[in-house]
């Protein structure tokens, strides 16, 4: 039962990195229609980004984590301008292989620039560990979730309560029909990748907190597990991704736990296969019928 | 992908008559293979080629013929899969095992290497099909990102193996929880381990440079038959227009799957070739990574486009041998390429820059005139 529940707790931890990934992937998703395959590579630079600050310049830990999402969300506004706003008309396939070309160029500029020896990350949160029922939650976890459920109200928020917020919620429903009533789409849409990519850096610096090795392809794994995530809570929904993400977590860590370790990342994706066969809109997701 | 390229000058298009435009092109591509296989096995028979060129030859000949059949999926069919090694996993696995545990049934080298890709190839195809019958339900980014699932799920399935061969037959264990090892195969003493898990195949290298280029050719000709068949234009009817081909009758799903099957077994046959030139194969090698490499083939090549494939999984494999000092940037140059090359084919803008500077330059020409 302590074994059991002690899995229970890991798989949160990594489900709540998880989620806080997912998010930023469910708003990008959702708003610019487009899988952007390189936001767990900008997960990686943020988490870069930290280490430098922290680590190399000694700076204290909130200014890192403020550098990084600063450096995060410009990286993120100049890959959607210099990438992805001259593909707005063209098909999904050809914004797909240039989103992989986004990924695949930010892993190998890291790797040029950073090698690809594996960094030790200090993790930027030094508070006490919890203890629970006999059982120890380190601060990590707590401050993940902690973050992942603030930042989860206030995109709610955002989105529901701004002005920004509807005209992303009209460009997601018809991009051609919030264009004609003034929205400027170019602008909204950047904005959803600049939002996308700050959040991705609060991400990247978690995850290398709790798993602290940091490397060039530290990010793609997480980055498509999180999709995982966000597609199993229903993709565009934000309540999804993070109930998502948590999900997804307690399964790989069970999954480890009582199945196999070497087979653990393939029963994630199995059940995002299964995810997709059975209830393509995910958890919370919202069923859009195709027009002819 | 478009065919609307201006034809340029009377070339051996007017020369060859009345023949099929795609007839010509279809026959350029395999007479242009023939002569460079040729040009390339006589300079190696007079040993003008470095080693570590002759070294690539068996594997540009499995890129070349991955590029092709990821062409099918992804030029043809119109779906972006990003597993494709995958399927060259499955049939490089497969077809060591054959190829060793046949050692003795089939002592000639090149009888038992067709059975090795002729066993890739099944087992591949096989794959194909259990993996295309969900996957092409779905559409779009939802369908790539499950290839690519497929593709680290058939990577970590064969880490687990571990495969022996002896006299009584073939002995395979599934080392789910890593415990187990070798010695747990129970072989006789005459047995060999074939598959030792995570730490791969031990192989008696087979592959020779020759059976490239007649899997080579196979691949061309199928791929190319298809896609000038019945079979090949409903399957691009329904790339073009999924919902317009259904209301014409077309099944979707029956020619989406022929053309997954077929490139998935293609890769297989690619697979076995490749595994069986190396000494150690690790199932780490068919990663992700592989499958963009072999996307980026098909993308400079131009998407839809055979020949293009062909030429550019040949000159991107040799050329990081021949420009050492680029050997660290090449993936960096390669990820740019993707971008660009798809930024000047999709943009609007981008694509008719050349148009308008040629009108452009007209225009002042005109002016300058009296």
């Amino acid at each position: 039962m302590m074994l059991f529940l002690s899995n229970l707790i890991s798989g949160i931890s990594l489900g709540s990195v998880y989620a806080l990934i997912a998010l930023g992937y469910t708003m990008v998703y959702g708003i610019a229609k487009m899988l952007n395959f390189a936001h767990g590579d900008v997960i990686m630079v943020g988490g870069y980004v930290c280490f430098f600050a922290t680590g190399q310049f000694g700076l204290p830990a909130p200014v890192g984590i403020l550098l990084s999402v600063l450096v995060c969300t410009a990286l993120g506004i100049v890959i959607e301008g210099l990438a992805y706003k001259p593909l707005r008309q063209a098909g999904s396939l050809a914004v797909l292989i240039t989103a992989i070309g986004v990924s695949y160029f930010l892993q190998n500029a890291a790797q040029l620039l950073w090698t690809s020896n594996p960094k030790v990350f200090t993790s930027v949160v030094g508070l006490e560990p919890v203890s629970l029922f006999g059982l120890t939650i380190s601060d990590e976890t707590v401050v993940t979730i902690l973050a992942c459920v603030v930042i989860m109200v206030a995109l709610t928020l955002f989105v529901n309560r701004t002005k920004m917020g509807k005209a992303m919620r009209a460009c997601s429903e018809d991009r051609a029909a919030a264009q004609l009533m003034g929205i400027n789409v170019n602008r909204t849409i950047s904005m959803t990748f600049a939002i996308g990519s700050g959040l991705a850096a609060v991400a990247g610096v978690l995850l290398c907190s709790s798993y602290p090795t940091l490397m060039p392809t530290t990010g793609s794994m997480p980055g498509i597990k999180a999709f995982t995530a966000a597609v199993f809570g229903g993709i565009g929904s934000i309540p999804g991704a993070f109930f998502g993400g948590i999900l997804l977590g307690v399964i790989e860590s069970m999954a480890k736990a009582y199945i196999s370790t070497s087979l653990a990342n393939s029963i994630v994706f199995a059940v995002l296969i299964v995810v997709l066969l059975v209830k393509p809109t995910g958890l919370l997701g919202k069923y859009v019928p195709e027009k002819v | 992908m478009r065919q609307n390229r201006k034809v340029a000058a009377p070339s051996l298009a007017e020369r060859l008559g009345g023949i099929k435009k795609t007839t010509r092109t279809d026959f350029l591509t395999y007479l242009g293979v023939t002569i460079v296989f040729l040009v390339m096995l006589s300079l190696q028979g007079q040993g003008m080629l470095t080693n570590s060129l002759s070294g690539q030859l068996v594997p540009i000949c499995c890129y070349i013929v991955m590029a092709v059949s990821l062409n099918l999926v992804v030029g043809v069919s119109g779906e972006l899969s990003l597993g494709h090694a995958g399927f060259m996993s499955v049939g490089a696995f497969t077809g060591v095992i054959a190829a060793q545990s046949l050692q003795t049934a089939i002592p000639a080298a090149g009888l038992r290497l067709l059975a090795a890709i002729l066993v890739g190839v099944v087992f591949a195809a096989a794959a194909g099909v259990i993996i295309g019958v969900p996957v092409l339900r779905l559409r779009g980014d939802y369908l790539a990102i499950v290839t690519l699932a497929f593709g680290e799920i058939i990577k970590e399935l064969i880490n687990c193996l571990i495969v022996g061969w002896d006299e009584r037959g073939l002995h395979i264990l599934f080392n789910i929880k890593g415990t187990m090892s070798v010695n747990d195969l129970g072989l006789s003493e005459n047995g060999i381990a074939i598959i030792k898990g995570a730490q791969g195949a031990t192989i008696t290298r087979i592959s020779s440079f020759p059976a490239g280029y007649l899997l080579i050719m196979v691949t061309l000709i199928v791929v190319l038959n298809l896609m000038r068949s019945r079979s090949g234009r409903a399957i691009m009817a329904v790339r073009d227009n999924r919902i317009a081909a259904e209301a014409t009758g077309i099944s979707v799903m029956k020619y989406k799957l022929m053309a997954f099957v077929v490139s998935a077994a293609l890769a297989g046959g690619a697979g076995a070739l490749y595994g069986l030139n190396f000494s150690t194969l690790v199932s780490s090698k068919f990663d992700f990574n592989t499958s963009i490499l072999v996307l980026v083939f098909v993308v400079l090549g131009g998407i839809g486009n055979i020949w293009g494939s062909v030429i550019s999984a040949a000159v991107l494999t040799v050329l990081p041998e021949l420009l050492r000092e680029f050997d660290t940037y090449r993936m960096l140059v390669y990820a740019i390429v993707l971008i660009l090359v798809m930024l000047v084919t999709n943009n609007e803008w981008l694509r008719q820059l050349p148009e308008r500077v040629r009108a452009r330059l007209a225009e002042r020409k005109g002016g300058e005139r009296p």
